[in-house]
């Protein structure tokens, strides 16, 4: 009963990036976009510059979702840390693991499996990433040994406790949201472009996210979220970059700060593994009692 | 349970403490073994004076409990094996009093194929009033009535995984009786029952091997389970011993057919679970339906509250086992605070439309830091005449605190 909760997309925050179908409306500036990373030049660059804020607000989202590409599989470890207003902590670990699907229709495959807290060691919940549509979702509740489909409508509510929504888990599939650029500047010790993104889905929780996107990697550093109110809600910063396999890009550490609470979380990362021979045969409902 | 065997329980239920303490430690280090557990102490209030002669009149009763799991995986991934004994005691009744062993199991996993060999638990369905599709495992009814808690099943099973679904095999070599409350306890009839000296339709008795076989798999929105059982039935009917003093379980073999689906639309759950089963003498068929809907995030909280309603039918005679979900509804209600501590409230009645029998149940639980979990629960049985279901059990109405540490 108390695990009902447990529901949501959160291990794509793995790797916060996503295959993705482009809607139809978009496909024109995806063909020019496709041609110029072909054949980049200073010339196609600038010809984008001069692009519409929406065109190239998407680009920037696009090129990031790309680098992601072709990862296959992958597994990490992951422990989140829950901070209250009075600083007091609290502690979850869990492990995930993705699949990459092929199929650009829809989204990838993931699942979670919590060992700490020991009372709900062995819970697990499956998921299938849709694009527009509700996921589908399957939670394992070890005591009962009974797996349950559940509902994926729950947008906005807080995974396990924690300052980050199911919908933050989700939140840099590509065609989950319509994009504008507002502005470059200076990020750290990098440069981001920053662009507004508004959820184009169903029962969000936020009316838009601004959002920080490095011009060297490519990667998110930062988010902010604004609420159904239109003031900023949240904050989550992306922190300990680190590159596998010479192509992906991991965040190992990500740092959620809700304003209205004063709460926090953390979700820190061991190190991931790639390639380990996966198969959809993984990620079917009928696995999750035998993963333990 | 022979009292000798006290102290023998009682040492199973504090292993769990002790070992996971030490081993857990020096097993950290190898990937390969997980060793976990839980303890609990339970104290249970009785509002009422007993109905039947010879039960322990006391109103209150102390029982402590223990699980210790010990995991294995070996390095290929591919081979695991598990051994999950259980133990309670109970100060009042010996029967209660017992041991079980949850899991104990090697397993081999392929791709697309899976043999496990030795005993697990295995769980179908998707109503929460009542489990009627459940049938792999005997209900374990001394640690709850609410039918929940199951015994460990010695069994073979080959599972079979491919894009159009899940076939399940089992061979079920040897069968566990059901566990019924002993002469001092609550929740007995107006006699106990012998369940050590069962009868057996079967020849072959508890060494029948039963069988099943079952589908499931999901299309879109909807998760669908079908299945064939052939063997000892689960719930046994109860005769008068030829002593008059005590009652005996009989167990028929029956065949049984049964479906479970659930179509998941929106905050919508909506779910089906029938059977058919050729019994005693006679085929009968049992179902529930209903729904669970979700209003998520009320009052602008993180907490939400779910609706549950499902309408209980079994058209079964009199001449089978006893069932109280014959003509039932039932209506829950599920408050999550999705809080750092999990806390949550689930609030249930169930009302025979008939004769108005009504049981009510309240269930509450919050996590402790990080390792106790203290979880309440209010039963209570209204409305009961002397000749129905439930009227043996209606003057056992209880308040339950549970402290469990988990390990």
């Amino acid at each position: 009963m108390a695990v009902e909760r447990i529901k949501s997309d959160i291990f794509k925050v793995n790797k916060m990036k996503q295959q993705n179908i482009f809607s139809a409306t978009l496909l024109a500036v995806m063909s020019i976009i496709g041609s110029s990373q072909l054949l980049i030049s200073p010339v196609q660059a600038a010809t984008l510059e001069q692009g519409s804020p929406e065109e190239k607000g998407f680009e920037i989202a696009a090129r990031s979702d790309r680098s992601d590409r072709g990862f296959g599989d992958s597994e990490a470890e992951m422990t989140m840390v829950l901070r209250n207003a009075a600083g007091q902590e609290a502690s979850r670990t869990m492990r995930f693991t993705t699949l990459e699907v092929p199929d650009e229709s829809v989204g990838d495959k993931s699942l979670v499996l919590f060992s700490t807290p020991r009372d709900i060691e062995g819970t697990a919940l499956l998921s299938h990433a849709k694009m527009l549509d509700p996921d589908d979702q399957w939670l394992y509740l070890p005591a009962l040994k009974r797996v349950k489909r559940i509902s994926s409508r729950n947008k906005s509510g807080p995974f396990v406790g924690s300052e980050f929504a199911f919908e933050d888990f989700t939140a840099s599939e590509l065609n989950k949201f319509s994009y504008t650029y507002l502005k470059e500047e200076a990020c750290g010790d990098l440069q981001c472009d920053v662009v507004e993104r508004i959820p184009l889905y169903k029962n969000s929780g936020y009316t838009k996210q601004i959002s920080w996107v490095d011009t060297t990697d490519y990667q998110i550093r930062k988010i902010e979220f604004y609420d159904r109110r239109g003031s900023l809600l949240k904050e989550l910063k992306f922190e300990d970059y680190r590159k596998y396999n010479d192509a992906y890009w991991r965040a190992h550490r990500l740092v959620m700060k809700n304003f209205k609470t004063n709460k926090s979380t953390d979700l820190v990362y061991g190190e991931y593994k790639f390639g380990i021979g996966l198969t959809d045969n993984d990620f079917v409902k009928g696995r999750l009692s035998r993963l333990r | 349970m022979k009292y000798s065997h006290h102290k023998l329980l009682l040492g199973l239920v504090l292993l769990p403490m002790v070992s996971c303490i030490g081993m857990g430690t020096v097993m950290a280090s190898d990937s390969d073994w997980d060793i976990s557990g839980n303890a609990a102490l339970q104290l249970r209030g009785f509002t009422q004076d007993t109905l039947w002669p010879e039960q322990n009149t006391s109103d209150a009763e102390v029982s402590v409990s223990g699980e210790w799991e010990v995991r294995w995986r070996s390095e290929e991934g591919d081979q695991r094996a598990s051994f999950i004994p259980f133990a309670r005691w109970d100060e009042n009744d010996d029967e209660r009093t017992h041991l079980d062993l949850s899991e104990a199991y090697w397993a081999y996993e392929g791709d697309e194929v899976e043999l496990l060999v030795g005993i697990d638990k295995v769980f179908w369905g998707v109503t929460e009033s009542v489990h009627l599709v459940d049938v792999i495992n005997q209900t374990d009814l001394v640690e709850d009535i609410d039918q929940e808690d199951k015994l460990g099943q010695p069994m073979i099973n080959l599972a079979l995984q491919k894009d159009w679904g899940l076939l399940n095999l089992y061979l079920l070599p040897y069968f566990r009786e059901r566990t019924f409350s002993g002469i001092d306890g609550r929740f007995r009839a107006p006699l106990p029952v012998d369940w050590d000296d069962a009868e057996y339709e079967s020849g072959a008795k508890d060494k029948h091997v039963d069988f099943a076989l079952r589908y499931s798999h999901y299309f879109g929105d909807v998760d669908v389970g079908v299945y064939y059982f052939r063997g000892t039935n689960r719930e046994p009917r109860l005769e008068l011993a030829s002593n008059g003093r005590k009652l005996t379980p009989f167990y028929d073999q029956i065949d049984q057919v049964g479906l479970d689906l659930q179509y998941t639309k929106d905050a919508w759950l909506w779910k089906l679970e029938a059977i058919v089963r050729d019994g005693y003498d006679e085929s009968f068929m049992a179902s529930v339906a209903g729904f669970e809907y979700t209003f998520y995030q009320v009052y602008e909280s993180n907490a939400d509250i779910g609706f549950l309603m499902e309408y209980q039918y079994d058209d079964r005679s009199s001449h089978e086992p006893v069932t109280t979900a014959d003509n039932d509804l039932f209506l829950g209600g599920r408050w999550s605070l999705n809080d750092t501590q999990d806390t949550a409230v689930l609030v249930g009645v169930v009302v025979d439309k008939k004769t108005s029998e009504t049981f009510f149940n309240v269930e509450a639980e919050r996590r402790f830091g990080d390792n106790i979990v203290i979880e309440l629960r209010a039963r209570a049985i209204t409305n009961s005449e002397s000749d129905e279901q439930l009227y043996s059990f209606s003057r056992d109405d209880y308040i339950q605190l549970q402290i469990s540490r988990y390990f």
